[in-house]
């Protein structure tokens, strides 16, 4: 689940972290108000759950109140990689003397917690990285003992010359590992990590996504989820216990785990179409997520076929049968469905679609391709 | 011959009792799995269909029946303990499918287990099944047939599709091994391509990757170096949108952006076949064997 820059903000924060007083602002008045409490240049952020913030435009420098509120509102409302920005942060414009990059992660490779920095932070810091990784710094943490004072120090040297920063950024990073694990996250990052013309090193933005797996136990961050800021038909099927992502093309996939939805997506490309979505309907086989996935996939107005591509295991193939019929006769279903099933109880599946007047093929490229040629003749 | 798990496999199922690890337990039994105890606190003296003893602890059912791996299916907030315990009973053989634990619990246990010499399949995985002989976890056993082909793979129906595929073209497999799909997971492909590579009942390997961390292209190099019977792949994912992806330290950190492309290429480079969809596993095999 990723944060909001103003939430991860404030938890950097609890932590004694040093990051600049900023605010939330829902509308242009609000954004014009905080300004003016915070007295001075402002930066104006686009609080959304897309990389790349700065590049499409929503971060702009607004010289006082009166241009806070015009920028905030040329930033409301606009889209980022498809999402609607619906709240901005409004921080003090920092004079910055220096920019850095902190970041701590999880590596696949050493099954550890690793702390990266750089001294050349700010937005390019990935081709810092591609091009000249000689400025990338890391240290491996032993989960077990967390990030040592001496590794923090020795990063911190590698950011600073000098003892007195290279300690404030030491500090820095070990409650920053503090907030990283007490909050179970996947990736933290500040960046930039700044140094005031005074010397001070100041946070002045922050990233957090946390591991979904740690929701279930940790309920005060699952609190903080903004569903609003998502997708409305990503959030819905989530609600419904179905991983959802929209995509632009026209042949609606409707499959069970995600190796095999990936893999169905891959041969509709194959077969000369475009996948409209990637759905999951997951592990487990209650018809019920097979209605709310099919009502999902219906509700694309760019849905030209409907394919399902069912491998039972611990999925039992008649469940899903039983879901489509049930789903049919809950939405009106007026595009062409092709149906894939094999595995556990497939016989007495293509039993009860062929009750309700549906067929059902076994092999996956012949549905696959018929689901393509359909909804070609579709559109 | 297989890896991993055969004949002399003696199973402990932890969560017997529950949901999941009830029917499956089942289906491990009709295959011919010889699963020797069951492991559900409070409920130990039971049976389990008459014919399986249900113990209170690991450690108990292992020095009652002389089990020799284990396999979890508690629920995902006890999963990452169940794994302790099977290490501290002394199991080398840990097969996790529970789907769910924390990262971070994972992070902490794998020192654990490399300490104790214990193996983890998983989490978050299919498990492993020997056709003809053992099935640990939740592969469907009527779609596997005993042969020559060793398969390897990240995903969970993507794996019994290609099985599948294998089995209708009279392509029987020596083991096939679903590692799971977690950022952090026990037994990697290197694993499991060193294994196959030893088996001498493994003729050829298939390896199913997708898209997301590098662990595909580590494997490439492996096999360039020390693989020397032929291996077939599929990566899935290559029409996987590029995200809305936050942070960039995913990137910075794995030097890669971890795309289909750019591992159908690694393997490609260290003469892997690669498929272009599942069905081709069949043609590109028979080619090179």
């Amino acid at each position: 689940m990723n944060l909001h820059e103003y939430q991860a903000r404030a938890l950097l924060k609890d932590a004694g972290i040093p990051v600049p007083a900023a605010e939330v602002a829902e509308s242009p008045e609000d954004a014009e108000a905080i300004a003016r409490r915070l007295g001075g240049a402002v930066v104006v952020k686009a609080q959304v759950h897309a990389g790349g913030r700065g590049k499409a435009g929503g971060v702009k420098l607004a010289k006082g109140p009166a241009e806070a509120r015009t920028t905030a509102q040329g930033i409301l409302g606009m889209r980022i990689k498809g999402l609607v920005v619906q709240k901005v942060l409004v921080a003090p414009a920092a004079e910055i003397a220096s920019e850095s990059y902190v970041g701590i992660i999880v590596d696949r490779g050493t099954q550890s917690p690793v702390v990266m920095v750089s001294p050349a932070g700010g937005i390019d810091i990935e081709e810092v990285a591609a091009k000249t990784p000689e400025k990338i710094f890391r240290a491996r943490v032993d989960a077990r003992h967390g990030l040592l004072p001496h590794q923090a120090l020795g990063l911190g040297f590698r950011l600073y010359p000098d003892l007195a920063r290279a300690r404030q950024a030491a500090a820095i990073m070990r409650q920053l590992y503090q907030v990283f694990g007490g909050v179970g996250a996947s990736l933290v990052e500040i960046n930039p990590l700044i140094t005031t013309p005074d010397g001070t090193v100041v946070a002045l933005d922050a990233k957090l996504v946390v591991d979904d797996n740690e929701l279930d136990r940790r309920p005060d961050i699952a609190a903080l989820r903004d569903a609003e800021a998502e997708l409305p038909a990503e959030v819905r099927a989530r609600a419904a216990g179905l991983s959802y992502i929209q995509l632009d093309g026209n042949v609606g996939c409707c499959v069970n785990g995600a190796g095999l939805a990936m893999a169905t997506m891959d041969l509709v490309k194959y077969y000369g179409g475009q996948p409209a979505n990637f759905l999951d309907i997951g592990g487990s086989s209650n018809p019920q997520k097979v209605v709310d996935a099919l009502s999902i996939i219906t509700a694309d107005p760019n849905v030209r076929s409907i394919l399902f591509n069912i491998f039972g295991g611990i999925t039992r193939c008649d469940d899903v049968a039983n879901g489509i019929v049930a789903a049919t006769r809950q939405i009106t279903l007026d595009r062409p469905l092709v149906i894939r099933l094999t595995g556990t109880n497939e016989a007495l599946a293509v039993d009860i679609l062929k009750g309700a007047g549906f067929s059902a093929l076994t092999d996956m490229d012949q549905a696959v391709e018929q689901a393509v040629r359909l909804a070609r003749e579709a559109a | 011959m297989s890896i991993f798990i055969d004949r002399d496999t003696r199973l402990v199922v932890q969560g017997i009792t529950g949901r999941d690890g009830s029917f499956h337990t089942r289906q491990m039994l009709e295959y011919g799995t010889a699963v020797v105890a069951g492991v559900t606190p409070g409920k130990g003296g039971q049976a389990f269909e008459t014919r399986v003893p249900v113990f209170n602890t690991v450690a108990e059912a292992v020095a009652a029946t002389g089990a020799n791996a284990s396999v979890i299916y508690v629920p995902a907030g006890y999963a990452a303990d169940a794994v302790y315990e099977a290490a501290d009973a002394g199991l080398k053989l840990i097969v996790c499918i529970t789907e769910g634990i924390p990262v971070l619990d994972m992070i902490r246990a794998m020192p654990y287990l490399r300490e104790r010499g214990a193996r983890l399949i998983g989490p978050n995985c299919p498990g492993a099944i020997s056709p003809g002989q053992c099935k640990v976890g939740i592969i469907p056993g009527q779609i596997c047939q005993p042969g020559p082909i060793g398969v390897v793979s990240r995903s969970g129906t993507l794996t019994y599709e290609i099985i599948h595929q294998l089995s209708g073209a009279g392509l029987g497999q020596s083991t096939c091994v679903g590692i799971g799909g977690d950022p952090i997971i026990g037994t990697n492909f290197i694993d499991c391509l060193e294994a196959f590579q030893a088996d001498p009942a493994t003729e050829a390997i298939v390896v199913i990757g997708e898209i997301g961390g590098t662990d595909e292209q580590n494997a490439a190099r492996y096999v360039r170096e020390r693989v020397t019977k032929p291996v077939v792949g599929f990566i899935a994912g290559q029409t996987a949108p590029p995200g809305r992806r936050m942070g960039h330290a995913g990137a910075i950190i794995s030097g890669s952006s971890g795309t289909a492309e750019e591992k159908m290429t690694a393997f490609r480079d260290a003469g892997i076949a690669v498929m272009s969809r599942p069905a081709d596993v069949v043609p590109l095999l028979r080619e090179r064997c």
